[in-house]
């Protein structure tokens, strides 16, 4: 599966630098596309590779890539964006730290005739037109992957029970809210897959732990599955479960979300039997799109990142290709 | 200073003819904060099934009882540091970025399955660091004369970021078995963190009681110029404070670090000087500075960790949990209120 993703990025990508080098020596003089990017900062692992992942794609498809760090502020993106108008570059991206507060410098671009592409988090704004395209993961879909992972799950394993404990995002944030609903919306048709418990675990180790341990105390042998809205939560679960004398992955089922380096050692270990992948290696789609953007191409306005289901099964194999 | 003192209220609450015992007791100040917790543990016992239950497993107690011991060990150390902060009329609100900063470098130091350095010195820096930003909070306070809140607000903004520039923003994971002990390892059956925080309880308990430290504390917080001008050294005192709250803190990070076995710098210890400051308040002690209770704080800690437990193994809805703990911390905050105690004793003489 994930083979055909990559040659699938990689035949897009190849298509792309070979269409981009034909319209440059039909068409245009050789001038490479400029991009101004205004990143939400360095936050998390995820982001960290999120970054590298557009740097390396803007070297590789010989874009000019003017990168702005906001560190997590909004008036610095909206500071980086105005400057990056001034600047006339062809194509504006960027991860919007808030949703809100977009309309003036959006619109000042849209004056300008610079397009402008959203990556990872999306804006609300009352003018659909104001932005070209939002790339990014799909929170909702990522929900309905561990749901179906866990429906087949239940269908190799007939006649028992499921109980499933939720370890919840941090209460309100959009992964949360979807990730939760999605795999709702999924394990709904399966009687047999029943959620027992349901708490937050703000996304960290150290909450996952200990919201796993009452977990542990109240419901005890009763727990047949954690379900974690991300590999960190999963992690202090498990070790909550080795501290009760139980074997994660075996006695309780664990499926998360992310696609970390610490779910995969997890697998590998045999204490994690999934993890659904959220791609934060949005560069290549990116560098598409702001082509297709330039070429005059028509783009989607929603465009959905390819992202893997990991079973523990392909843990190992898979492993050394990580590349966050 | 844990001795009874009589406020107005108890005096009007107790008036004579109940016998001297009796009333001394409902007069404790450890009374109201103890009959918080003792409800909540009742609740727990009565709502939630076998939450009394303890097994032993792998040789060592298991159960609710002893999770909210070892859950409540980072913030009753917190507590301890806050408590003689909040006594000289201070506050320290970067202990949460002291727990991300020593959780951080220890993890750091002793890094993967082969440590950099031996871990008693990696310990003992990650401790050190702990120290220098006491000194730090300490020396603007008392040199530099800064507010505590403002002082200590630098290094609860700067400490957490170095603790990210340091790990890049990742978490680290550690790998070295030794390490864990500290945070998830036992001792005769329960939590080592458990004898922990009861060794620096009965330290901090000794050094108040038997030294003329809490007295000189106390006097500091009551009145810093009456106190200067009776001969005590209340810069020296003040940094004190300071060093002994970052210290605590330092601990509380090794424990926290050595529990979940990696350092989360951007989560470790997130708000726990907030939950601090609660904890001390639901003891007993006034923010104005001057009296305090150690004790108290310790039952505050414990009275937080349980509700949070509560909350975890009564399925509240993660939406409603925050509601649920303001409920309760309003409560008792409102029930330890002079005010509110003259209230309720003019109500009581009313009818009569």
């Amino acid at each position: 599966m994930t083979f055909t993703r990559r040659n699938f990025l990689g035949a897009a990508m190849l298509a792309c630098v070979a269409s981009q080098a034909f319209t440059a020596s039909t068409a245009f003089a050789a001038k490479p596309l400029t991009i101004g990017f205004s990143q939400v900062g360095a936050e998390s692992e995820w982001r960290s590779a999120n970054t590298a992942s557009i740097k390396d794609a803007a070297k590789k498809a010989n874009v000019n890539l003017k990168f702005a760090d906001a560190q997590q502020q909004q008036s610095n993106q909206v500071k980086a964006i105005r400057s990056f108008i001034a600047q006339r570059v062809d194509v504006i991206a960027f991860s919007p730290v808030v949703e809100t507060g977009w309309e003036t410098v959006l619109r000042e671009a849209k004056n300008a005739k610079i397009p402008v592409i959203l990556t990872d988090r999306a804006v609300k704004v009352s003018d659909p037109s104001l932005y070209v395209s939002f790339i990014g993961s799909d929170f909702v879909e990522e929900g309905r992957r561990a749901g179906r992972w866990l429906v087949d799950y239940a269908k190799k394993n007939p006649g028992k029970q499921l109980n499933i404990v939720e370890l919840q995002g941090t209460t309100g944030a959009a992964p949360a809210n979807d990730r939760k609903k999605g795999f709702a919306e999924v394990i709904a048709a399966d009687p047999k897959l029943k959620i027992v418990r349901s708490q937050t675990g703000d996304f960290t180790r150290a909450k996952g732990k200990e919201v796993m341990e009452a977990f542990l105390k109240s419901e005890g042998k009763n727990i047949n599955v954690l379900y974690a809205h991300n590999d960190d939560m999963a992690i202090g679960a498990i070790q909550a479960i080795e501290e009760a004398g139980l074997k994660p992955g075996k006695d309780i089922v664990i499926v998360s979300i992310d696609g970390v380096r610490g779910a995969f050692e997890a697998m590998m270990q045999g204490k994690l039997n999934v993890t659904i992948e959220c791609n934060p290696l949005l560069g290549p789609t990116l560098m598409q799109t702001a082509q297709a953007v330039v070429a005059g191409k028509p783009v989607a306005q929603r465009i959905t990142v390819n992202e893997g289901v990991f079973p523990a099964e392909v843990a190992a194999k898979e492993f050394p290709n990580r590349k966050y | 200073m844990n001795a009874p003192v009589k406020t107005p209220a108890s005096v009007a609450a107790s008036e004579p003819a109940r016998t001297p015992l009796g009333a001394l007791l409902l007069q404790h100040p450890l009374l109201r904060p103890a009959a918080a917790l003792i409800v909540l543990l009742v609740l727990d016992a009565l709502l939630v099934p076998g939450f009394l239950r303890l097994d032993v497993k792998d040789g060592h107690l298991y159960g609710a009882l002893v999770d909210i011991l070892n859950r409540a060990a980072p913030l009753m150390l917190a507590a301890l540091g806050m408590t003689l902060v909040i006594a000289t009329r201070g506050i320290d609100i970067s202990v949460g970025a002291v727990v991300a900063l020593s959780g951080t470098v220890a993890a750091m130091l002793v890094g993967g399955a082969t440590p950099m350095l031996p871990m008693p010195l990696a310990l003992g820096a990650a401790l050190g660091v702990a120290l220098l930003c006491g000194l730090w909070n300490g020396v603007l306070v008392a040199g530099i004369k800064l507010q505590p809140i403002v002082a200590t607000l630098i290094l609860m903004v700067a400490g957490r970021g170095l603790a990210q520039l340091l790990t890049d923003g990742q978490i680290v994971t550690v790998y070295y078995q030794p390490f864990f002990f500290m945070g998830s390892g036992y001792l005769f059956g329960l939590p080592f963190a458990v004898y922990l925080v009861a060794a620096v309880f009965a330290v901090t308990m000794l050094l108040m009681k038997k030294t003329a430290l809490g007295l000189f504390i106390q006097s500091v917080g009551i009145n810093p110029v009456a106190a200067r001008l009776a001969g005590l050294r209340t810069a020296t005192l003040l940094v004190f404070a300071y060093v002994f709250c970052s210290f605590c803190a330092g601990l509380a990070g090794l424990l926290v670090t050595s529990n979940i076995k990696s350092a989360d710098a951007n989560n470790a210890g997130l708000l726990l000087e907030l939950d601090a400051i609660l904890a001390v308040t639901l003891g007993g002690t006034s923010l104005a500075g001057g009296r305090f209770s150690l004790v108290g704080s310790m039952i505050g800690a414990l009275i937080i960790q349980t509700l949070t437990y509560t909350i975890y193994s009564l399925g509240v809805p993660p939406e409603v949990n925050m509601v649920v703990k303001s409920i309760v911390v309003f409560v008792v905050c409102i029930s330890q209120s002079s005010e509110f105690k003259q209230l309720i004793a003019r109500a009581k003489r009313r009818p009569a």
